[in-house]
């Protein structure tokens, strides 16, 4: 209770502060009512180590500065994910894997040490999850943590976008596990919906994920891909995208293609950003707080 | 009497030559209109052609493929996609039912210039 408090009014202190802490996502319905198995988790996504270009003029400084902002949280959380695209995507194996190797240094910075990382298809999608795997371990699995069971799903190791047959069984299985009113939380890269297919913004059998998962009454889904904040109910699951820490892209489908917004000098590292998101399991719901990469 | 039989040799006369006309279009025309054929070429990370100007209604075959790694030809507002696979033609039959101006992409991933592997469709009357 009090540690909760004690983080609530940190948020509050950082916003008063000119930090720039927006609450812009907090889920209907929330109470703030905490209990001892209430906890807050960190999300990252779509970092990109790697990439050049002018759509981020500080690439190789923005992770760090990421994680210098997640180390500064008054509160530490109870662990952090990274939902994919830890790296950008390069042809070359040797390439890849001192990305990934350089990666993993930068993020061992974290205080917390408690970390999951799943791949992005700029990770997965060009060798299987071959190099991913060396680095991070498996590209799916489930955890447990305080009451919530956490599902990771591996939409990015086949190249075709598809979870596959084999991983959809795996799901299946792991779900006749659970209690219909067990808190579950699902973290993947790409939309299980049909977010916009005209930018590839999809998961070509997501949809039989979304059936296996409609018959628990508290599922909320986190992901990354589309570098921004975003919300979408399929019934009555929960699909909230995550900023990446790279460059951002535009809202689904507002121009012809999905090119990287330019960089804002004005306002650096306008779009980026990363969100804590607080469990509070007597209401089995989700509060998310947006962060930027640094303070304005 | 001859009357009748020079109206029967008219008639038989008739008959042959519609016979023969009847042969003459079967050995002309196939028993369905030819449908058009356009091949598309994949390789990363363009597709040729990458535009395609086609008619309402007007059946073609997609004869889809790929020079270098396994890609895919999407055409979401169609709800068709195939995969293009090196060394192997995909053939697909595709009417158009509607007009405008609708994108194709790649949705297999294919490296770094994957987003940006698209084409354009555009469809008229």
């Amino acid at each position: 209770m009090t540690s909760a408090i004690n983080r609530r009014q940190f948020l509050q202190l950082a916003g008063l502060g000119g930090v720039g802490v927006v609450f812009a996502s907090a889920l209907p319905g929330v109470v703030h009512a905490a209990g001892q198995d209430d906890f807050y988790f960190v999300q990252l996504s779509d970092t990109h180590w790697g990439f050049e270009g002018p759509p981020n003029p500080d690439a190789k400084g923005t992770l760090r500065k990421a994680v210098a902002s997640v180390n500064a949280l008054g509160e530490q959380p109870d662990f952090i994910v990274f939902t994919g695209d830890l790296t950008h995507t390069t042809d070359d194996p040797v390439e890849r894997r001192r990305r990934m190797a350089e990666f993993k240094d930068i993020v061992g910075g974290l205080r917390v040490k408690n970390v999951r990382f799943m791949p992005g298809e700029h990770d997965a999608s060009l060798d299987a999850g071959k190099a991913f795997r060396e680095f991070f371990g498996a590209t799916n699995y489930t955890f447990d943590h305080k009451g919530v069971h956490f599902i990771a799903l591996d939409n990015v190791s086949d190249p075709r976008a598809l979870i596959g047959d084999e991983q959809l069984a795996w799901l299946a299985a792991d779900l006749r596990q659970q209690r219909a009113d067990a808190p579950i939380v699902v973290l993947t890269h790409r939309p299980l919906f049909d977010l916009a297919p005209q930018w590839d913004w999809a998961t070509r059998d997501g949809a039989k994920a979304v059936e296996l998962l409609m018959p628990f009454r508290n599922v909320t889904v986190f992901y990354g891909h589309i570098h921004q904040e975003h919300h979408h109910m399929t019934g009555h699951i929960a699909h909230h995208a995550a900023k990446g820490l790279m460059f951002p892209l535009p809202a689904p489908g507002s121009q012809p293609n999905r090119a990287p917004l330019p960089w804002d000098p004005a306002q650096p590292y306008k779009g980026l950003g990363f969100r804590s998101v607080d469990a509070e399991l007597k209401e089995a719901a989700y509060k998310i707080t947006e962060y930027p990469v640094v303070k304005a | 009497m001859k009357l009748d039989k020079k109206l029967l040799r008219i008639a038989a006369g008739a008959a042959t030559l519609a016979l023969a006309s009847l042969a003459g279009y079967v050995a002309a025309q196939p028993a369905q209109p030819k449908e058009k054929v356009i091949r598309i070429d994949a390789k990363r990370f363009d597709y040729t052609p990458g535009e395609l100007t086609l008619k309402k209604g007007e059946a073609v075959i997609l004869e889809l493929t790929s020079r270098d790694v396994l890609m895919g030809f999407n055409l979401p507002d169609f709800n068709l996609r195939a995969d293009m696979v090196p060394d192997k033609v995909t053939r697909v039959r595709f009417v158009p039912d509607k007009t405008g101006s609708f994108t194709f992409l790649c949705d297999v991933f294919c490296g770094s210039k994957h987003e940006e592997m698209n084409g354009r469709l555009t469809v008229i009357e």
